[in-house]
């Protein structure tokens, strides 16, 4: 089953004859995920790999194709725009690639969208990956910038707003056996679609997910709420990594979302509020897939 | 980004909010001219530099505090000729302290009352939120733990805006009637005007004062802008004061590098904000002191990684590298050969030790092996660690 994606997803990529977006999207392709169209305004009609059909808005290309999930790869200044297109064409899910979209901008498409059926996630994520069952997880749904091969198809969920440090949970938990779900990457930014939290219920409620890997970093509140909502009602095992313990305070790590400010959002208040809500601490990165064996084992 | 007090009134001054009047000056002589040009009251002179706590700070001079009152134009550029070119030492500089190069010479408010207002954008509710309080000139984290029932705090709708009615609310919780809620509320208005308009991340008043005749003035201010908005904001960029910024990280961002130095002895270069910063913690786990945070981002080819070890390499307290890397996409062996040619290239001779996972690591592990390079392969992150904290106390 596993979440907001299967192998058999329609997706139509926003941004795909950019070189960023063209890179992916063969990417996703050559995983077996089905791209089903591309979007970019004024190259209707041109063919991307001789194989996905091009169009002009992200309307035509829900009509012409059902494509129902959206991958945006345009770049900032026209992003929140994009965005916006993608939820008023209907579609289930948005997930937002690009980095460096302003933060006022994203504060504006949050209000818009209200009252929409859509998900948004990101921006500034690397995307998710459901993993398929062929050699190195091939015939998965890849949408973002994800290293396809990582994958193996199983039962552990993970949620990160890193994209590297999910990398690493997902290698280290296949080359144990432990296969994932679904891999989500909520993104680095301050304002974004959708919470660790939002994603924590959606694993819970998922048949296929039996465990779960939460990866946090400085900066916001987002880590300690979905805590404490997984200690009152959580059913399924749960490690956690929480990256930026020596970050000075102030300073933007990287991720805009990344910052300690005025004493608030340390790594420390995070930790203390896993290890309240019952969730197993990864001391360092190299310790997420085992903290998850050895909390599951318990 | 930071801009410095004068800039921040530049932007007061563009957006109708009130403040003291004043000019800033480069020279003694410049600062007797603005002074003369005042309306003949008591003077204030306050060193620019970006760091609180000015008043309370010391020369390294000898001479005492970084804001002085005086009564004239004299006076004025007795004590501009005292901070001018001087180095300033705060609780929030560091003891190496920062060169003034600039000071503002301003007429002296007779303050009634201060208070404290700030808009930022609430990471909760994704809207704007002002932040309000009675209590200003102090530090307002130690409002909201002694007494939060002063602090009020007022969503804005981000298609709205900030409403007349939601301005005079403001200014009825903080006392403020009378003409002085009709000053309240263009204040508070063009401020929010202000803080849209520029893409700011955060704008905070303290104090905003009431003078003993009755006026409404923002009498300090600090901005902070959203660095994704920069592109769109040429003003604020040409605010940027680069002498008051640590030299490896503009250097860093001229080979779009994403760097934050800090104090320690043992450098990192990683790809990926996350890993990045797990990779500093991991070398404090293991007993070390990070030296910076670097993210190399995508791509991590010979040209960067080569600007990369020269950067860290020019900061003579590093004594190590440690480089982590998880090639996803990127080719390990293309990494490893591009870290040896740029190891090669920079002459490196302090300890080195890579750990390589992901896409071809196995010929990138043999790359490095058979580099010629005093380098040491690390099998996890940890123990990559553990290796260059070893490494580094054996050489020490």
């Amino acid at each position: 089953m596993s979440i907001l994606v299967t192998p058999d997803t329609k997706i139509l990529i926003q941004g795909i004859t950019g070189s960023f977006g063209a890179r992916h999207a063969k990417l996703s392709l050559d995983y077996g995920t089905k791209v089903v169209a591309g979007v970019t305004p004024g190259k209707g009609g041109q063919l991307f790999e001789n194989q996905v059909p091009i169009f002009d808005t992200v309307d035509q290309a829900v009509r012409e194709t059902g494509a129902t999930v959206s991958a945006v790869f345009v770049p900032p200044p026209f992003a929140a725009d994009a965005i916006l297109e993608g939820i008023d064409a209907g579609l289930d899910l948005v997930v937002v690639i690009t980095e460096g979209i302003p933060v006022i901008d994203m504060m504006r498409v949050k209000e818009a969208m209200k009252g929409s059926k859509t998900r948004l996630i990101g921006p500034n994520c690397p995307g998710l990956v459901t993993p398929g069952t062929g050699d190195k997880s091939h015939g998965g749904c890849r949408i973002g910038i994800a290293p396809g091969y990582i994958h193996k198809k199983g039962s552990v969920g993970v949620v990160s707003r890193s994209g590297t440090l999910t990398y690493e949970a997902v290698w280290q938990l296949t080359t144990r056996g432990y296969g994932q779900s679904t891999c989500v990457g909520i993104g680095g930014d301050p304002i974004n679609g959708t919470s660790h939290l939002d994603v924590l219920k959606m694993f819970n409620e998922d048949p296929e997910t039996e465990a779960i890997i939460m990866i946090g970093e400085i900066g916001g509140t987002a880590e300690e709420e979905a805590a404490a909502w997984a200690a009152e009602h959580c059913k399924k095992p749960i490690a956690g990594f929480i990256a930026g313990a020596t970050a000075p305070e102030g300073r933007r790590m990287g991720h805009a979302g990344a910052i300690v400010s005025g004493g608030q959002g340390t790594a420390e208040g995070k930790i203390a509020a896993f290890r309240a809500a019952g969730i197993e601490i990864a001391e360092t990165p190299s310790d997420m897939a085992d903290a998850l064996i050895r909390r599951m084992k318990r | 980004m930071n801009i410095h007090e004068f800039q921040a009134r530049e932007l007061f001054a563009e957006f109708g909010v009130a403040t003291q009047p004043g000019r800033v000056a480069n020279t003694p002589a410049e600062a007797e001219a603005v002074a003369t040009g005042l309306s003949g009251g008591k003077l204030v002179i306050k060193a620019q530099i970006h760091a609180g706590g000015r008043g309370k700070g010391t020369f390294k001079s000898g001479f005492k505090g970084g804001v002085h009152l005086c009564d004239t134009p004299a006076e004025a550029k007795d004590l501009a000729s005292k901070m001018l070119g001087e180095v300033l030492v705060t609780h929030q500089t560091g003891p190496e302290g920062k060169e003034v190069g600039k000071i503002f010479v301003g007429e002296a408010v007779d303050i009634a009352r201060e208070l404290y207002f700030a808009i930022l954008i609430d990471r909760a509710t994704s809207v704007p939120v002002v932040i309000a309080s009675t209590e200003g000139g102090v530090d307002i984290e130690t409002v909201a733990e002694k007494s939060p029932e002063k602090i009020l705090r007022l969503s804005v709708n981000p298609f709205l805006g900030l409403l007349p009615y939601q301005t005079r609310l403001i200014a009825a919780s903080l006392g403020l009637t009378g003409p002085l809620m009709n000053q309240a509320s263009k204040l508070f208005t063009n401020l929010y005007k202000l803080f849209i308009e520029r893409d700011c991340s955060m704008v905070e008043v303290n104090p905003l004062v009431v003078t003993q005749d009755g006026k409404l003035m923002a009498l300090d201010a600090k901005f902070n802008f959203d660095d994704n908005a920069l592109y769109r904001q040429p003003s604020i960029v040409a605010m940027r004061d680069i002498t008051e910024e640590d030299p490896r990280e503009v250097e860093a961002s001229k080979h779009g590098l994403n760097y934050i130095g800090l104090d320690g002895n043992i450098a990192c270069l990683v790809n990926g904000a996350g890993l990045a910063m797990a990779t500093m913690d991991i070398i404090q786990h293991a007993g070390g002191s990070p030296a910076n945070f670097l993210d190399v981002g995508g791509g991590a080819t010979r040209e960067q990684v080569a600007s990369a070890f020269r950067i860290i390499l020019a900061d003579s307290r590093v004594k190590g590298i440690l480089v982590n890397i998880f090639g996803g996409i990127m080719d390990c062996d293309v990494i490893a050969n591009g870290i040896v040619e740029a190891a090669k290239e920079t002459g490196l001779s302090i300890p080195l030790v890579v750990r390589l996972e992901g896409n071809n690591v196995e010929a990138g592990k043999k790359t490095l092996a058979e580099s010629g390079l005093k380098l040491e392969s690390g099998e996890n992150i940890l123990d990559a660690a553990n290796k260059i904290v070893a490494a580094v106390k054996a050489a020490a």
